[in-house]
């Protein structure tokens, strides 16, 4: 198993930072009028751990027994659709962007289920199941209107644990119903310190050094910097202070992607960036951070001239990625677009000598 | 057997799940204030007068109009028809009431058939206690800003051929999503965002009734970012006096946590940062910010109130970071990247700065 699940807090008395905010959210599990929750905060900040505590403290040990399971679902149209689900007893939990634009009848239908279905157990100790649907920030509108009423219809015997990167794409209607959750990204020092606890829980010496620069390749992502100290162990062990720090592989792939735009403005190399953007996309790393990651890579070497109006045309060709569904067309216009003002800054700086 | 099976698991035997459930619950459950306190009668409701007028005049025997309510969340419209509906209708409100939300499917064909054979059903002018009613049904169509606009066609037919016997209202957040001809159908009201003060005299009247021990500054911290939404704050007050204990006395920091309020220093670094005029201490910044995990409207919402008040700017300046907020709160309602939004207005705040 790897680490970062290896040694994931399983009940709030173990989790390492922001103790305060577990005393408060314990207080929170302790009554029937437990709350919908809407959960916010960076990959890996320890959203989803802290979900598995709160079900822990609400229903003891039995949440961990996990199953997976497949449901089936059949849209208006007809279309037979599949998900995978995690279960408990006490719980569900889905992710309901794995069916696309079909994340609607999920989501109902999934609601309906759940409320309907009483806990006969005449010892559960809660009247209520919880429904945990993951990356909601990816729902379509149209599956955030159909929560609204459904979220208050059916609070008596189903509570709902959303959990989103972004809360600004999270519709005012739902934040509105639920008790909104922020979860920051642990600090480098908090995770430096929670390498070192858990290089000491595997026998592992970790030199301050190394443990340093992983904390600050992570990203503040806690999960990351976990999966880079594993690698380092198998790559080398016993560590050292200075050796190599391995970066996602995909973070390098973009930061080549980008130097070949940066040498050479042409059809050529355009049709080669399109063939990487492909390549991203097939490996199911989100559009958004390709265009964070590149736009970040672009403007290191953009001269303040342009670097506005980059960052402008970037906005705008986001916003327009961020409606549509493809995500490639937009990532490659906006390419060109940073090709033509680069250029031009290029030719502007020559004629001047 | 198979059906008893079934029935169990689905609940679709109340009475046994009830003995079930009241043989274990003896105390009195706790609920959520915000379905405890939702209005039982139309007197109930703050403000929105002008739909509480047309339905209590409903009330005393006149004629009810199609309804449009519109507004933003948690300003009372579900909870104002559901309120009168249960007033005219009595015991009889689940055979008069349909009440169709957008987690229902309501394709063209659910219009035509669910609706129609509802609204085909006569309704009397008496109840079954002697007691007059009105002589019709109401279907509410909940969160029909979700509809199809084919559907919306096919709703605008039925409630012409339907006035006989059936009342409709129609409930949604945003009313340009509605088609023009059936707008045109329903007596439209808008319903505001709650006044700050009201919501504050709500709140207090809740604590009272729950033992809850809240300070005015408090209290004020709290509606102050509700944005006139109720339900918003009503969560958020059961949320910090179950958060902080057992002692039930709520202080400002925790409000502050809950509602998810961005420190001041953040905003006015935020404008340092951007006059120094440089582009990668910027992005490092919106990075630190976003790793704090705050709202990015709430960001915006915030900061456009520091920057039509600050003495930092001309009004030229204002107008044309004022107009890049507008922009970039679009955007981001609308699914775009926080990171990539705000380094834009950021970079247009610098913009602002140069031509100082
Ligand atoms: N005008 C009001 N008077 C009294 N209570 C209100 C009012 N508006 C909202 N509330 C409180 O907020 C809760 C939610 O209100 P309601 O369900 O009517 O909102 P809504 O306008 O239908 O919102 P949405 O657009 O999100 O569906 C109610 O249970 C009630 O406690
Ligand atoms: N309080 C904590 N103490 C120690 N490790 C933690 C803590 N919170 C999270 N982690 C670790 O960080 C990793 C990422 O957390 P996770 O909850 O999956 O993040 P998210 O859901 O926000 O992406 C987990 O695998 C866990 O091992
Ligand atoms: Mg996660
Ligand atoms: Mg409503």
């Amino acid at each position: 198993m790897l680490w970062a699940d290896k040694y994931r807090p399983k009940d709030f008395s173990n989790l390492d930072y922001y103790k305060e905010q577990a005393a408060n959210l314990k207080n929170l599990t302790k009554d029937g009028d437990f709350p919908h929750l809407l959960m916010y905060g960076p990959l890996g900040a320890g959203k989803k751990t802290r979900i598995m505590c709160i079900l822990r403290e609400l229903f003891g040990p039995g949440v961990e027994r996990l199953k997976m399971e497949v449901m089936n679902f059949i849209t208006p149209s007809n279309k037979k659709l599949e998900i995978m689900t995690i279960n408990s007893s006490h719980h569900i939990e889905v992710n309901p962007s794995d069916v696309g634009i079909y994340d609607r009848v999920v989501v109902m239908d999934i609601i309906k289920n759940v409320a309907q279905s009483q806990q006969l157990n005449a010892n559960a100790t809660r009247d209520f199941k919880v429904i945990v649907l993951t990356d909601v920030d990816a729902l379509t509108k149209d599956a955030q209107h159909a929560l609204r009423r459904t979220m208050e219809k059916y609070i008596s015997n189903c509570r709902i644990i959303l959990c989103a990167t972004s809360v600004s794409r999270v519709i005012p209607a739902i934040r509105s119903r639920c008790l909104c959750i922020r979860i920051p990204a642990p600090t480098e020092e908090t995770i430096i310190e929670i390498l070192q606890n858990t290089c000491k829980k595997e026998d592992l010496k970790l030199p301050s050094e190394l443990a340093k620069r992983i904390a600050e390749v992570s990203n503040r992502n806690l999960r990351r910097a976990l999966l880079i100290c594993e690698a380092c162990k198998v790559e080398q062990y016993p560590f050292t202070d200075n050796q190599k720090v391995p970066e996602p592989d995909w973070q390098v792939f973009i930061k080549k992607t980008a130097d070949k735009i940066l040498q050479n403005q042409s059809v050529e190399t355009l049709s080669k960036v399109r063939e990487d953007l492909y390549e991203l996309l097939t490996n199911d790393i989100p559009s958004d951070i390709i265009f964070k990651t590149m736009l970040g890579e672009l403007l290191k070497k953009c001269d303040a001239s342009i670097s506005a109006r980059v960052v402008e045309e970037a906005a705008r060709h986001e916003h327009r990625m961020a409606q549509g569904n493809k995500a490639i067309f937009h990532l490659e216009s906006f390419v060109v677009k940073f090709m033509y003002i680069y250029q031009s800054m290029m030719q502007e700086m020559f004629a001047e000598f | 057997m198979e059906g008893f099976l079934k029935s169990g698991k689905l609940g679709e035997n109340p009475e046994k799940t009830m003995i079930i459930m009241k043989s274990k619950t003896k105390k009195p459950k706790p609920v959520h204030w915000v379905e405890k306190y939702r209005p039982k009668t139309i007197s109930d409701v703050v403000e929105q007068t002008e739909a509480v007028n047309v339905l209590e005049q409903c009330l005393t025997g006149a004629d009810l109009p199609n309804l449009l309510f519109y507004g933003p969340p948690g300003s009372g419209k579900t909870s104002t028809i559901l309120a009168a509906a249960r007033q005219l209708f009595g015991d009889m409100y689940k055979d008069r009431i349909l009440e169709l939300n957008a987690s229902d499917e309501r394709g063209i064909q659910v219009i035509r058939d669910k609706v129609k054979n509802f609204s085909q059903l006569t309704a009397s002018g008496v109840r079954p206690d002697g007691k007059p009613c009105p002589p019709f049904k109401i279907i509410i169509l909940d969160e029909a800003d979700s509809m199809t606009h084919a559907a919306q066609a096919a709703l605008r037919r039925t409630i012409e051929k339907e006035t006989k016997t059936t009342r409709f209202c129609l409930i949604c957040n945003y009313i340009s999503r509605i088609i023009e001809p059936l707008t045109s159908r329903c007596t439209k009201f808008r319903f505001k965002p709650l006044n700050e003060y009201l919501i504050i005299e709500r709140l207090s009247f809740i604590c009272d009734k729950e033992g809850v021990k809240c300070d005015d500054a408090t209290l004020n911290a709290l509606v102050e970012t509700s944005n006139g939404d109720m339900r918003r704050a009503i969560t958020c007050l059961q949320s910090c006096a179950k958060l902080n204990g057992p002692n039930r006395k709520i202080t400002i920091e925790s409000v502050l946590d809950v509602t998810g309020v961005v420190p001041n220093i953040w905003l006015f670094n935020f404008l340092k940062v951007c006059k120094k005029l440089n582009l990668s201490k910027l992005q490092c910044f919106i990075e630190k910010i976003m790793f704090e995990a705050y709202s990015g409207s709430q960001i915006l919402d915030q900061l456009n109130e520091v920057i039509v008040n600050s003495d930092d700017f001309n009004d030229k300046q204002k107008a044309v970071i004022g107009a890049k907020l507008g922009e970039v709160s679009f955007r981001l309602l609308e699914g775009g990247s926080e990171f990539i939004h705000l380094l834009d207005l950021g970079t247009t705040v610098m913009k602002a700065y140069a031509i100082a």
